[in-house]
């Protein structure tokens, strides 16, 4: 299967996850804190390469639901401080039933309405935060009153196994039995069909996965910097960063987006000095990795083993 | 096989619209275990759409669909195919990233969420169809490397992957070489043999006659003929359909062209390859000035491609001249601008703006003076599009939509015209309004015409010289007078 069996990649990628857990004996407390950041991005970018890559559909708007699943565990501690763990079971669940409303509509419509539809679920979420503020915080943000834990360290190690778990599931399902119908639904739905496959039912679960991870995602985002904002959070423009992660990580990998994701929070950081400058050189170096490499870093590493 | 003893497949009173458009209409037929009907009709008869109905990726309007005894009309496909149907598309669209083993595989998959491991059966049997279908030395290759043929092997395994009691094939042989066309017969026949119920949908009698039990011949959406390959083939509707009845022709000698020496159009040795299909094999025609030529060939021989090509819309091999100079490098839109206008079979009007402004569109070069003029000239040609004017594009029926078409290409004052299939899904009484209109253009105009169409009747009375294409070939040049006699047989 594929030019790497699905083994030999989950042992590369868990002897990456335990090199990766040796960093914080000698990183600095700010890189800590990039990766932990840029391993939820990975969660988020593999949670839409799932929709995109696999089931075929184009979703605009990831932030809709991580901002669904961060927001209801956010609003949840601020108004009766359950314990964390719960806080975070409801923002999954949220996420879930949020997408599941966007969903069941939205897969009724084809090809680029699909699309339109999620980024309008994201715009209508960003308004509902900014006018209900005495909830959610409004422009300002919301902050919570618990994190998960102050040590840079223990919060790296969270969000690297979290990452590692979420990878492992997603990238499990994707070369299941199950991944290769909603392959298969997502290339030629017709063809799906007749061959007695419920398109619509595979397409669905796929979101729901997907939305479970984002929703949990945000979640554990939200307890680890300690508040929310739709800039940080629900903006178009970080959906975007999401997509450009994952097709730059490689389209259909799952596993990919991590690297995009990293990629991504990596170059910002490097490309700091320039001031303003430095999101429009991270973009443009994006463009061209679509442009030149359009099955993306993961597809250039697999394809370089994969014997002529 | 079948509970009651009766047909596996039983459709009847079938109807399918598409807008204004019936496409299919009270549809009827019946095959049953163990017997192979084949489903034939011109393209634009609705032979597509009948299939598409059986299988539920179309919902009919009207009608009963029975696949052994259980009624299955109007039910999503993923669950007729569960009732024991399944279908061999014409296109073969594989998972590219998986291996041909996978391929097959998937089909064998059942719909369940929760199967997270493959049963460990499935390997064996898909190792199984695929020993059957003849892939067994290409398991482990990405379809991607495959040869076209293998691509049809694949597509063949993926039906028959469920044990389908009911087996519809569509164009089984399009693209396959005669010694590939023979392997598949026989596999067809294997699985008749079975007693399976198999449906061949393809245009004419003559592809599928060595195979078929039965012969059901659709034309506009009705049944209007059925038997033996040979009844069907005797049948006089279906002669006058792909044949005509008898043909008043009205050509005029090659000889009676002034630029007999260097024609107006030659198309030399033309090859065009579709990835791994050959669409077009050394192909040569020519056409002079003032002269109305024919291709005359069935659906996918390779008329479109051929009109493309000297469009400038495809990559060839081989040479096209106009007036002696080669058309090769010049762009698309420098070709039509110069005067090579086609209507493409697909029409390509713009359905929200009116007719007016459709033909505004095609004469957009043209001085004010010279726009009225043309376009008086196009309403004396075809007045309905007079009366139409205002009216959106859309909303006129599909006749009226093709002369639109011819028109807003004749607003560009073409020195030729291409008209690609302008009868394809149009009802007898259209055809003879655009019959007419193209007559008077021959008699009063010295435009030249080079026309496409597998509606022979249609093509002949206007022509002067005919071509017959046939797998990307070539095969008859000729007087239309002398086509029945010559070319007929091989068209049914």
């Amino acid at each position: 299967m594929g030019s790497l069996s699905t083994h030999r990649i989950l042992l590369i990628g868990l002897a990456a996850v335990a090199l990766a857990s040796f960093l914080p004996l000698w990183a600095s407390g700010y890189i800590l804190g990039l990766l932990t950041l840029a391993y939820y991005f990975g969660v988020f970018a593999m949670a839409w390469d799932l929709l995109f890559g696999f089931a075929g559909e184009v979703n605009f708007g990831p932030t809709f639901l991580i901002g669904t699943g961060a927001y209801t565990a956010g609003i949840l501690d601020n108004l009766y401080q359950p314990p964390i763990w719960l806080c975070l079971v409801a923002g999954a669940l949220a996420a879930v039933a949020g997408g599941l409303v966007l969903a069941l509509p939205a897969l009724r419509v084809r090809g680029p309405y699909f699309g339109l539809t999620t980024l309008v679920a994201v715009l209508m979420l960003q308004n509902f935060i900014v006018v209900d503020a005495g909830l959610t915080g409004g422009e300002i943000g919301l902050t919570v009153p618990d994190v998960i834990s102050i040590s840079d360290t223990t919060n790296y190690l969270i969000a690297l196994w979290f990452m590692a778990i979420s990878g492992a599931i997603l990238f499990a399902l994707s070369r299941s039995p199950v991944g290769l119908i909603l392959q298969a639904s997502g290339q030629d739905a017709v063809q799906a069909g007749a061959l007695g496959f419920n398109v619509t039912k595979h397409k669905l679960t796929a979101f729901i996965i997907s939305a479970f991870f984002s929703g949990l995602a945000g979640a554990l985002l939200i307890f680890y910097l300690g508040s929310a904002s739709v800039g940080t959070l629900v903006d178009i423009t970080v959906g975007v960063q999401i997509i450009i992660a994952a097709v730059i990580g490689g389209r259909r990998t799952i596993l990919g987006a991590v690297l995009g994701a990293v990629f991504l929070i990596a170059m910002s950081e490097a490309l700091r000095p320039l001031g303003d400058l430095s999101n429009f050189v991270v973009f443009a170096i994006a463009l061209v990795v679509v442009l030149l490499f359009p099955s993306g870093f993961f597809g250039l590493l697999t394809r370089a083993r994969e014997p002529s | 096989m079948s509970d009651s003893g009766g047909p596996l497949l039983s459709v009847s009173g079938l109807t399918k619209r598409f807008g204004g458009l019936v496409a299919v209409k009270d549809m009827a037929l019946q095959v049953a275990a163990g017997e192979i009907l084949g489903l034939i009709g011109p393209n634009g008869s609705g032979k597509s759409t009948v299939m598409k109905l059986i299988m539920g990726i179309e919902r009919p309007d009207k009608g009963s669909v029975r696949i052994n005894g259980t009624e299955v009309a109007g039910w999503p496909s993923h669950r007729i195919a569960r009732m024991g149907a399944g279908i061999v598309f014409q296109h073969s669209r594989p998972l590219h990233r998986q291996t041909v083993l996978e391929n097959i595989k998937l089909a064998l998959l059942p719909d369940k969420l929760t199967r997270l491991l493959a049963d460990p059966a499935t390997d064996e049997r898909a190792r199984a169809i695929a020993a059957r279908v003849g892939l067994t030395n290409v398991l482990d290759r990405r379809p991607g490397t495959l040869p076209f043929a293998d691509l049809r092997k694949i597509e063949i395994a993926k039906a028959i992957a469920r044990d389908p009691q009911v087996l519809l094939i569509d164009e089984p042989f399009a693209g396959l070489t005669s010694a590939e066309t023979a392997g598949f017969s026989e596999l067809i026949c294997e699985l008749r043999d079975d007693g399976r119920a198999v449906l061949l949908v393809d245009h004419n009698v003559k592809s599928v006659s060595r195979l078929v039990d039965r012969v059901l011949a659709m034309y506009v959406g009705e049944r209007i003929a059925e038997g033996t390959a040979d009844e069907v083939m005797r049948n006089e509707t279906v002669r006058r359909v792909y044949l005509g009845g008898s043909i008043e022709t009205a050509a005029r000698p090659e000889s009676s062209f002034r630029d007999s020496t260097v024609p107006f159009l030659e198309v030399e040795n033309l090859n065009v390859q579709y990835g791994k299909a050959q669409a077009l094999q050394s192909v040569s025609i020519h056409i002079h000035a003032g002269e109305f030529v024919s291709v005359v060939g069935l659906n996918g021989a390779g008329k479109t491609t051929l009109f493309n090509a000297i469009s400038g819309f495809l990559r060839y091999s081989g040479d096209i001249r106009r007036e002696g100079s080669s058309l090769r490098g010049q762009t698309a839109a420098k070709i039509a601008r110069d005067g090579i206008v086609q209507c493409p079979e697909s029409r390509e009007l713009f359905t929200d703006m009116t007719v007016r402004e459709n033909l505004d569109l095609g004469g957009h070069h043209l001085t004010p003076a010279e726009n009225g003029e043309q376009m008086r000239w196009l309403f004396d040609l075809f007045p309905i599009l007079r009366d139409r004017q205002r009216q959106t594009a859309g909303t006129l029926s599909g006749g009226e939509q093709q002369m639109l078409t011819i028109a807003r290409a004749l607003m560009m004052k073409p020195k030729l015209l291409i008209l690609d299939e302008p009868t394809l899904g149009l009802a007898p009484v259209i055809l003879e309004q655009l019959s007419k209109a193209l007559e008077r253009l021959r008699q009063t105009t010295p435009i030249t015409v080079l026309l496409g169409e597998q509606n022979v009747t249609f093509a002949l009375p206007h022509s002067d010289r005919v071509y017959m294409l046939e797998h990307a070939r070539i095969v008859w040049e000729g007087e239309p007078a002398k086509f029945a006699a010559d070319a007929g047989t091989g068209y049914l």
